[in-house]
């Protein structure tokens, strides 16, 4: 491979500027101009204290139901779909159910969960170790709302998140992923390789007064998603009525997605 | 006295050409990976960390293992130490770099690294070890620097340095228990989640950086005609002896807690390493080599006959060092993800871009522990 004399200086560039330059917070959306983010301020956002969503499994039983909304999430996020599972990148996927709830060592199942696809994406745990871990502040937990936040412009790809996550939350960006994303949505920011990323329920379109893309694209509300701290939101009632469960509540993440049984 | 590095017979000449062609080649091979991503290694979403985050931490042992020559000379003063203890020092200068190296190519975004300090996060253990490990390199450079410095003027070295030769022993403890954190705080890996895992770690690190030692000694001794007596070697060997019976009993440990307790997520990875998983098992014939390769050598070393033979003690010593590397090296860091969290075995393998620019580092060590060798022996053969 050759390094001709612009690639050299173009590395000592970007070492320099990794010295001197302030990364900006490109989910800090306040602090950007609207002409740059190319949205207008907006008046109704969706505000909660903490954001929770809830998935009906007995809904999930249609396949395509859940593959509408990672396809809809991935649309909107500028997720890219990559030919080889090694470079994998996913905010939003269906899993098995007997992995989805692995630690649950299930061996007999109601025939019913046999086909059922378990939606997976990032727990936005109350005490995340994705960010208790992070070296850089890369991710934190928005104390406004709950919402574990990615910083793309300051992660430095430690994978240390990745490591502590026992989910699989969080995805890696191996190699470019511009060239695989398939149809750009030019309202959200690509990634470059190098970085790690994952679900943000959203936090873009509820800051636009919109529902995240996942549960606007569930059929038959399958997805609720509503404020925790609030005894009379969706979510709460949905929590009152049916038995739910989470994935490794064990380990003291308290993930805020539950899955209704 | 850095121009001593710039004389030498041919041999060492060629030696240093040897190693700068295989920096040459791990550059070209890291350029490529800058280039097109990490998506060159072998590391995929299941795994995340592999050959580079190993190397790493089996590196930080073998640099925390100076300080098995540096206690036994400055606190119990132990005098055939005396002559050696320079080689703990600088061997541990060139692993701290090399690590420090290894972080760096296998960061995403290598030149953010200094984010870790422009946005210090104190409840992230990355950035206690990236602290420690700085420091234990800055302390050993002044430390070696000046103490050898002293030697050439034929004085005793200077009062200041001796509190920071104290301090070097309990921060060499600490790097090597910083970076077990890094592992043993992540409930999310039970394979690592051990509070014997810094235990461990030191163990493997006071008798594989002590293997090193005894065979740096040993080809010193024929190439550059360094005086090593066989009492220091043998105090040496006596050393790594226990720490590796040390070691091996805390893997046993592990290996009892997780089989009686039968707990599958403790298990499977067990499972994986030894027997293999869901017909996978890629590391199994590595761990039998590596486990096999222990208990010959503690047969050689504890029996006082083969271990005071240098012809036995020399291939003791190789044969520990290679399975303790296998171990730490290659095992450590992939069983963690192996099985991954939801239960399903990916393999992984390292490639041969990520094996080049994993060579092209050691490389950079090596360099640099022979620079210092050859400064370090020129000295006291000046002085002798």
């Amino acid at each position: 491979m050759a390094v001709d004399r612009r690639k050299f200086l173009r590395l000592t560039g970007l070492a320099a500027l990794g010295v001197a330059a302030k990364p900006i917070g490109i989910l800090a959306q306040e602090d950007i101009p609207a002409e740059i983010s190319g949205k207008l301020p907006q008046e109704n956002p969706l505000t909660a204290k903490r954001w929770a969503m809830v998935v009906d499994l007995e809904k999930c039983r249609d396949h395509e139901n859940i593959k509408d909304c990672a396809a809809a999430c991935h649309r909107v996020h500028n997720v890219p779909e990559f030919d080889n599972p090694k470079d994998e990148i996913k905010w939003m996927w269906e899993e098995d159910f007997r992995h989805a709830f692995h630690e649950q060592e299930i061996e007999h199942l109601p025939e019913k969960f046999e086909y059922t696809k378990v939606p997976l994406l990032c727990n936005h745990c109350d005490n995340p170790p994705c960010v208790r871990v992070c070296p850089t502040g890369s991710t934190w937990k928005r104390e406004s709302d709950g919402i574990v936040m990615m910083d793309w412009h300051r992660c430095i790809g430690c994978r240390y998140c990745i490591a502590a996550c026992p989910y699989g939350s969080r995805s890696f960006n191996w190699r470019d992923p511009r060239p695989f994303i398939k149809e750009t949505t030019p309202e959200f920011p690509t990634r470059m390789r190098g970085v790690v990323e994952k679900c943000t329920f959203c936090e873009e379109r509820l800051a636009q007064g919109q529902i995240p893309a996942c549960v606007e694209a569930a059929k038959n509300d399958a997805i609720a998603f509503g404020d925790l701290e609030d005894p009379n939101s969706k979510v709460r009632e949905l929590l009152r009525e049916r038995y739910s469960i989470r994935r490794k509540p064990g380990l003291g993440t308290h993930p805020e997605v539950y899955y209704l049984l | 006295m850095i121009e001593k590095a710039l004389s030498g017979d041919k041999r060492y000449w060629s030696w240093v050409g040897f190693l700068a062609f295989a920096i040459g080649v791990g550059t070209l091979a890291w350029f490529r990976q800058y280039e097109l991503g990490l998506t060159i290694t072998g590391l995929s979403r299941d795994v995340t960390w592999g050959f580079y985050i190993a190397q790493f931490t089996f590196m930080v042992g073998v640099a925390a293992s100076a300080v098995m020559l540096v206690l036994p000379y400055y606190l119990h003063d132990n005098k055939s130490f005396g002559k050696i203890t320079i080689l703990g020092e600088f061997v541990a200068v060139g692993s701290c770099i090399v690590c420090m190296l290894f972080i760096f190519v296998d960061m995403g975004m290598p030149f953010r690294t200094p984010n870790v300090f422009i946005y210090a996060s104190p409840n992230s253990v990355m950035f206690w070890d990236t602290v420690v490990l700085f420091g234990y390199l800055v302390l050993n450079v002044i430390i070696g620097w000046t103490v050898l410095g002293a030697e050439r003027k034929q004085l005793p070295p200077p009062k200041w340095v001796k509190p920071l030769i104290i301090l070097s022993i309990p921060w060499a403890i600490s790097i090597h228990t910083v970076t077990a954190f890094l592992y043993s705080g992540l409930a999310a890996r039970p394979f690592w989640m051990t509070a014997v895992l810094a235990p461990r770690f030191l163990a493997s690190a006071f008798s594989a950086g002590p293997a090193l030692i005894i065979i740096l000694c040993l080809i010193l001794r024929k190439v550059a005609s360094f005086d090593v007596s066989k009492e220091a070697l043998q105090k040496l060997a006596v050393i790594m002896t226990y720490a590796m019976c040390i070691n091996v009993f805390l893997v046993l440990m592990e290996v009892f807690t997780a089989v009686y307790s039968s707990m599958p997520e403790h298990m499977a990875h067990f499972e994986y390493l030894f027997l293999g998983l869901d017909g996978k098992n890629a590391l199994a014939p590595f761990m039998w080599v590596s486990s096999i390769l222990a208990v010959v050598t503690l047969i050689l070393l504890l029996n006082p006959k083969t271990r005071r033979n240098e012809s036995i003690l020399a291939f003791a010593c190789v044969a520990l060092f290679v399975s303790l590397w296998i171990d730490k090296g290659m095992a450590m860091i992939v069983t963690g993800y192996i099985p991954n969290v939801m239960g399903v075995v990916h393999e992984y393998m390292p490639t041969l871009p990520e094996l080049l620019i994993t060579v092209g580092v050691y490389s950079i060590g090596a360099l640099i522990v022979t620079i210092l060798y050859k400064v370090a022996l020129t000295v006291k053969k000046n002085v002798a």
